[in-house]
Formats: structure tokens, sequence, C-alpha cells
């Protein structure tokens, strides 16, 4: 299948091997993501007042791309960019009034006719494919290791707009089983990491990836996956400023879920850009036989 | 008795004061006209220094109207004022220093990131270009992009007076272009250009001139012959 994809910010910069790995595995399981032409950011955080119209105008202008485009569906990775774009579409879709009053102050763009639908690509894998023609896919051998997803909030919440059931989330898990790979049950992993709290309290945050990561880690984890670039930043990058406070903490690896799949569909040197994360992913790969020595080197 | 050739005279009302002007003038020579002399907002005449930024809007119009003085005819009823200068903070930087890691732009210009993409600054510019876009491209790392989007700015700076986020998208622009050239596409003509310079090329040419006195260099100048110049191209 071909979907217009929107890729969002991050993803273009430190998150870069996100979108790479996912683009790659998406195509290895016959979904075309075509990025879409000139999108813009999708607002970056749904705002909750319900007269500020002017943050709504970013993710519903995007919404207009899609439809000129001649598209009634598009898909996103980044959970931050989904969780945004979903509910603002969900409240104009709800409220024609403020729909015309943003057609309106847009008046230079087509009218957004509130037809578009905005899914993730774990709802694309789970509903289009099927994670068993996934899991046939499969070439690369994981060999037991143990992974434990981590959701955040914005994939799951609020209910109207998650992916999965807010309290039980079972995408990831099924998708990592189908992957061949062992799932960690981990309660925390539909705890907040901090969000932007990253950029003034570096100390909440390095409190949220102790908690977080160490219960992942204690549970028999050796890599935690996730859909978000904030909480990879959170929980990967973080995790240096977290042993600077907590001397006894020591962290793992932290991986976007489409590096794992870009794995397990035989990829992953050209695509998975490991050398952008901070917990450097590799010496965990190598050990495990996933990936071999020198492998790595062509990573980038 | 021959016909009095008779012009046409139309309403401009410049910073709320109504004058009549002769129909088919600039916005500047009208200005000039209704006795307005320029000390600041005017420059090159010619449309490309930026500095005769003007507002207007027309009658019964709700609509905010954005030209370049120079280059733009008064209409009747016009209401209009110029903004020949908006401050804008530029950021120092030393372009041989930026790092092509991350995103250079959002390191001088964080609040690129507040863009909502409203679009405002697009209405704004005299040039018509798409300067949301080129925000936007920046925000997302795409130098490239940002650098040819932003192209024809002539920095007038009117973009930045309307941002409701408070960017200043003509500098951000200007680093986009400086970054551009340095790290996305490098010039093979400017290489060969330095190699030359270097290797001596022009030494000659530019001792003699050095050796000449005011009045030759003047009449050097004053003698200049530019159509052979072009036709040597």
């Amino acid at each position: 299948m071909k979907i217009p994809y929107y890729p969002g910010c991050t993803l273009k910069a430190q998150g870069l091997g996100f979108e790479t790995s996912a683009i790659a595995s998406a195509k290895a399981v016959d979904i075309e993501m075509m990025e879409l032409q000139r999108w813009n950011c999708c607002g970056t955080v749904f705002s909750l007042a319900s007269d500020d119209l002017m943050h709504y105008i970013a993710p519903i202008r995007n919404f207009i791309r899609v439809q000129e485009a001649g598209y009634d569906k598009v898909v996103t990775l980044c959970s931050m960019c989904y969780n945004t774009m979903k509910r603002a579409n969900l409240l104009v879709k709800n409220d024609s009034e403020k729909l015309k009053t943003l057609n309106d102050f847009m008046y230079r763009e087509e009218d957004y006719k509130g037809n578009v639908e905005i899914v993730h690509l774990l709802e694309l894998l789970r509903d289009e494919i099927g994670f068993e023609t996934i899991s046939k896919k499969v070439i690369r051998k994981f060999n037991e290791l143990k992974v434990a997803p981590y959701y955040g909030c914005m994939l799951t919440r609020p209910k109207e707009v998650g992916i999965d059931d807010w309290e039980e989330p079972q995408i990831m898990e099924n998708l990592i089983t189908a992957l061949g790979a062992e799932v960690v049950d981990d309660p925390m992993r539909g705890e907040c990491c901090g969000a932007y709290h990253t950029v003034n309290s570096k100390d909440l945050v390095a409190e949220r990836t102790r908690m977080i990561v160490t219960s992942a880690k204690n549970r028999g984890a050796d890599i935690i996956v996730l859909s978000c670039p904030l909480c990879e930043f959170n929980l990967g990058t973080r995790q240096k400023d977290t042993i600077e406070i907590y001397s006894d903490f020591s962290g793992i690896p932290v991986l976007y879920f489409t590096q794992l799949m870009a794995l397990a569909l035989g990829m992953g040197k050209e695509v998975c850009r490991f050398d952008l994360h901070y917990v450097d992913p590799r010496p965990l790969l190598i050990e495990k036989g996933i990936i071999e020595e020198g492998e790595e080197k062509n990573a980038r | 008795m021959p016909d009095k050739v008779k012009t046409k005279m139309i309403r401009v009302h410049i910073m709320g004061k109504e004058h009549l002007v002769p129909e088919g003038l600039t916005i500047m020579k009208a200005m000039e006209y209704a006795g307005y002399r320029f000390i600041r907002g005017a420059g090159c005449r010619a449309g490309f220094c930026g500095a005769c930024g003007t507002v207007y809007r027309l009658k019964g119009d709700y609509k905010l109207y954005f030209e370049l003085a120079c280059q733009s005819a008064a209409i009747d009823g016009m209401s209009l004022t110029q903004l020949p200068f908006v401050p804008a903070n530029k950021a120092t930087y030393t372009v041989r220093l930026i790092k092509e890691t991350g995103n250079p732009i959002l390191k001088f210009y964080p609040e690129v990131a507040r863009c909502v993409s409203c679009n405002t600054c697009t209405k704004a510019c005299p040039q018509q270009l798409e300067v949301m876009d080129y925000i936007q491209a920046a925000l997302k790392n795409d130098i490239e992009k940002a650098a040819k989007l932003s192209f024809d700015c002539i920095q007038c700076g009117l973009c930045a007076i309307r941002c409701p986020a408070e960017i200043a998208q003509y500098h951000v622009g200007q680093l986009a272009r400086r970054v551009y050239g340095k790290f996305v596409k490098k010039s093979n003509q400017l290489n060969k250009r330095l190699n030359e310079t270097n290797k001596g090329k022009f030494n000659s040419e530019l001792d003699e001139l050095m050796k000449m006195d005011k009045a030759a260099i003047k009449q050097k100048y004053t003698e200049r012959d530019l159509e052979s110049l072009a036709k040597k191209k």
C-alpha cells in the first residue's frame, strides 16, 4: 500500500534513525511511505485552551496538504506529532464552527473538509498488514533479546485518540513478539518521561529516567523500545545526567521500535543510525550475536 | 487651442494625512510629490535594498498589504505608512566555526520553534516569498530548502514585524544561506577563483592601480568601458 507520511521536525535531525529505519521496515512489509509535500511543524503540543485556535493552524494545515495530495489518510511515527495532530483533527471534526474560523483564516489554502485520518505506523502494522504477516518476514534471530516496550503518554492518552487500550496496551508487545524478541512486562511503560521539563528541570527528568529505566532493567530488559524522540532523549541521553545524580544508576540502550523491526527484517547497519544514540546499543547487539562485530562500522 | 493633457489626481492618505497626487506615481514618488523628503526609507530605488518597506490598506478592504514604496504604484484611496526599519536581534556567529551537526539554525534562533504555521509572514512579503515554508524548512533542518526559498529576500523585515511568534525570519533566512554555502553546496567556481587569486593572477593589475595618482584613477574610472567588459565575458 501507498500512504502519505508526515515525518515531523525531530525525525529530520536527532531522530534520523527513527525515520530511516521506519521507511525501510515499512517497505519490507509492503507499505510505501511517501513524504508529504510542504508539511510544517505539527504544533508540537495540543493546546488545551478551547479558544486557542492559533495553535491548531499548524496541524490543520498539514491535513490540507494531505487533502491536496488526494489522500484521506496519513501515517506518522513520532508519538507527539501523532497525538497533537489527531486531537486537533478530532476537535475540528466535531466543531464545524472552529473549522470554519480556521479555514477562513487560512484563506490562501483550500478549505479543510475534515475527511483526513491520521494513523500511527504501529496501527498500520497491526490493522493493515497484521503481525502474523510481519513475523513471516523475520530473517534475523534475536537470541532471547529481552525488550521492554515503553508507551509514555502520547500513544494511548487520552482514550479517544489512543492507538490501544490506555491501561493495558498490547500493540508494541505483540509487535515485539512477532519480531521474535522476548517481551518484558513493565508497569512503568505508561509513565511520563518528564517531557519538556527536560529543558528547565534536568533533575526532574533524571528522577523519571532512573525510575523508568531501572524498572525495566530490574525486570530483565536488555533494551527499551519506544516511539517518541522526546522520550528517547529523556530516557536515553538523560541517562548521562541520571548517573551524575544517582551514582548507583546504570542504564540500558533505548531504541525506536522501528530499529528493532529493521534488525528483525534483516536490515540494520545502513538504516538504524545507532551512532545517534547516547547509550550505544551496538556492544549489546554484538554480544547477543544479533549483529556482527565490524558490521556497525558501516552504520553511517 | 490645443487640449491640455490633464493628469488625473488620486487621493492617498500618508500617515493619516490626505494628499492629492498624480496617478501613476510609485508610492515613493507620490510621497515626495506630497512633500516628504527621504532621509531614511529610501535606498536604491530599484527594488533591491529593502529600505522602503510600506504597509497599506485600501478603501473598504480589511486586508493589510505590503509593498516596496519604490516598486509599487500609489492607488486611489490607499492609506499607508512606511516601515523603514524593523528592530530585530541578529545572532552573532562566526560562520567558519558553525558546526554541521544538529540544527545550526535552532542553535542561533531557537525561537524558530515557536512558529505556529499561521503564514502571516508569507502574506507580508513584498517579494512574494514563501516565508513560512522557509522557516519550516529551517525548523526541520532542511538547510538547502531554507536557503533556496529565501534566496530573493531583500531583508526589509516586514515578515518579522508581523510574526505572532516573534521570529526574525529574514535573519534566519540569511543564516540558512550562509550555512548552505558552507556545508551543503560547495562552490567549485569559488575554489577556482580563490586558487587563481592565491597564485597572484590579479596582482599585476592591482599593483598598477596602486601606483596611479588620484587624477589618473578618476580618469580611468570615467573612461571605463562597461560594454566591452560585458562582451569579454
